[in-house]
């Protein structure tokens, strides 16, 4: 009955209204549809531009620094500054603005957490496998690359969450997902119901893909469980 | 005229910058902003994180509160938050940004205290210092890095995030940008990309001071390069 009272607590404004959502079930769909659609395309370019660069980053040495140093300015840039350079290049009105933006974040999440994975792998595997024979290509793809599973996994649940979170900034060229739901719940009179609803889904669309993710990461790895 | 040029006139116009809500009133707004958001989340945080690193408790809670405050999104917070008690204006935001602020504060405290040599720590016990003590004259000495690499972390997060103010009209250097997308790319696309390079600069600005900063504070030996070498002997000189 706790959610009866939140709603009844103010009635013509209640921070929750099961009302609002059955009347406005499409737009909340459409909104839910939109951060899904940004979240999975960001994160998807992120992760197909950035795990050949941490590749590089892991062959050639000197190129490990300059790549994390400007991911660290990148990453110092304000999402907003961000939007500000990116849409009145690419046209306000479409949510490639926001998905360029999103992608740069996520790149730099995914490039440290691949490279920290590629760092940790153990000197003797690595020696074992050219012992074996394999050249740098097999062994990157044999060896490398499926012991920093872990490390990219994490890279890609920190990009997909903080990705959820930051589509929300999109609203303010109305491309926000949900964010949309947040904003213009706020500027159509402070309709509470409106941003608690976007805020709600946001949260538990970053958990659960968080967890999909967790499952997949289980599924790929099944030597982290057995060494536990 | 393109939109480089327009973003160059405008920040060449000194009107701009000296009208009410120009340039310099938006960086004081923003500095203000981030500045009480910054001091609000130290004073929460710092304490309860070098609290919960001393008696050892708690690590699941600080992962726990990082992990939630990277999903809830930050203009979720900036627009629930003036509908409540707290009202309108700038507490609610001060209040929604210290909460971002909070995550890298308290796991650097946390972890800064953890970190402390447990021989150490034995030593100090062994030479009669009560818990207290330990903890003011033995672990917070040792934790300073790692309390000004959070420190860090948190304002320049904070002074990026305080942009978002403009959603809610709380004022700030975002304002700007907020202003140029309400009017248009057309009328206003140069003012959009000058308050991106504002607020971008103020951003890289502030890094760099506290890069700065956090070097001159950690004591030269506690620098990570030759930190472990040498732990031993601070040990003994700051306690």
């Amino acid at each position: 009955m706790s959610l009866r009272d939140l709603a009844y607590q103010d009635a013509a404004n209640p921070w929750f209204s099961w009302d609002y959502i059955r009347t406005n079930s499409s737009t909340i769909l459409d909104a839910l549809g939109e951060h899904v659609t940004l979240t999975a395309e960001a994160v998807a370019v992120a992760a197909v531009v950035a795990v050949p660069l941490a590749v590089v980053a892991y062959w050639f040495r000197p190129l490990s620094g300059p790549i994390l140093a400007l991911s660290g300015v990148l990453y110092t840039i304000p999402s907003l500054a961000l939007l500000a350079f990116i849409a009145p290049a690419v046209g306000p009105t479409r949510s490639t603005s926001v998905l360029i933006g999103l992608v740069l974040y996520a790149l730099l999440l995914i490039i440290r957490n691949t490279l920290a994975g590629l760092n940790q792998v153990p000197s003797e595997a690595q020696e074992a496998a050219t012992g074996m024979g394999y050249g740098r290509w097999s062994r990157l793809f044999r060896v490398d690359l499926p012991l920093a599973l872990p490390g990219i996994l994490t890279g890609l649940r920190l990009a997909t969450v903080s990705t959820v979170a930051l589509v929300t900034i999109g609203a303010l060229i109305g491309k926000g997902g949900l964010g949309n739901l947040i904003l213009g719940g706020f500027r159509n009179n402070f309709f509470k119901a409106e941003i608690t609803t976007g805020t709600i889904l946001c949260v538990l669309l970053a958990l659960l893909l968080d967890l999909i993710l967790i499952g997949t990461g289980r599924v790929l790895t099944p030597w982290t469980r057995r060494a536990r | 005229m393109n939109v480089v040029q327009e973003g160059w006139v405008y920040l060449n116009d000194p009107l701009n910058w000296t009208n009410p809500g120009g340039i310099l009133d938006r960086l004081g707004e923003h500095l203000v902003i981030s500045g009480a958001a910054v001091g609000l989340g130290l004073l929460i945080a710092w304490p309860l994180g070098v609290w919960l690193g001393h008696s050892g408790r708690g690590g699941g809670l600080v992962v726990l509160l990082s992990d939630l405050t990277l999903a809830i999104p930050t203009i979720a917070l900036l627009t629930i938050l003036p509908l409540t008690f707290l009202g309108f204006g700038k507490p609610p935001i001060i209040v929604a940004l210290a909460v971002f602020a909070m995550p890298p504060l308290l796991a650097n405290a946390y972890t800064g205290v953890r970190q402390v040599d447990p021989e150490t720590r034995d030593a100090a016990r062994g030479m009669g210092l009560s818990g207290w003590q330990v903890l003011r004259r033995v672990e917070l000495p040792l934790a300073v890095p790692y309390l000004a690499a959070g420190f860090r972390t948190a304002a320049v997060q904070v002074v990026a995030t305080t942009a978002l103010a403009s959603y809610v009209n709380g004022g700030g250097l975002g304002q700007i940008i907020a202003e140029g997308f309400g009017l248009g790319i057309s009328a206003a696309g140069g003012q959009i990309l000058a308050g991106g390079v504002l607020v971008a600069l103020l951003a890289l600005l502030v890094e760099l001071l506290l890069a700065v900063v956090e070097r001159l504070v950690t004591p030269a030996p506690l620098r990570p390069a030759r930190r472990r070498a040498d732990r031993e002997a601070v040990a003994t000189g700051a306690a």
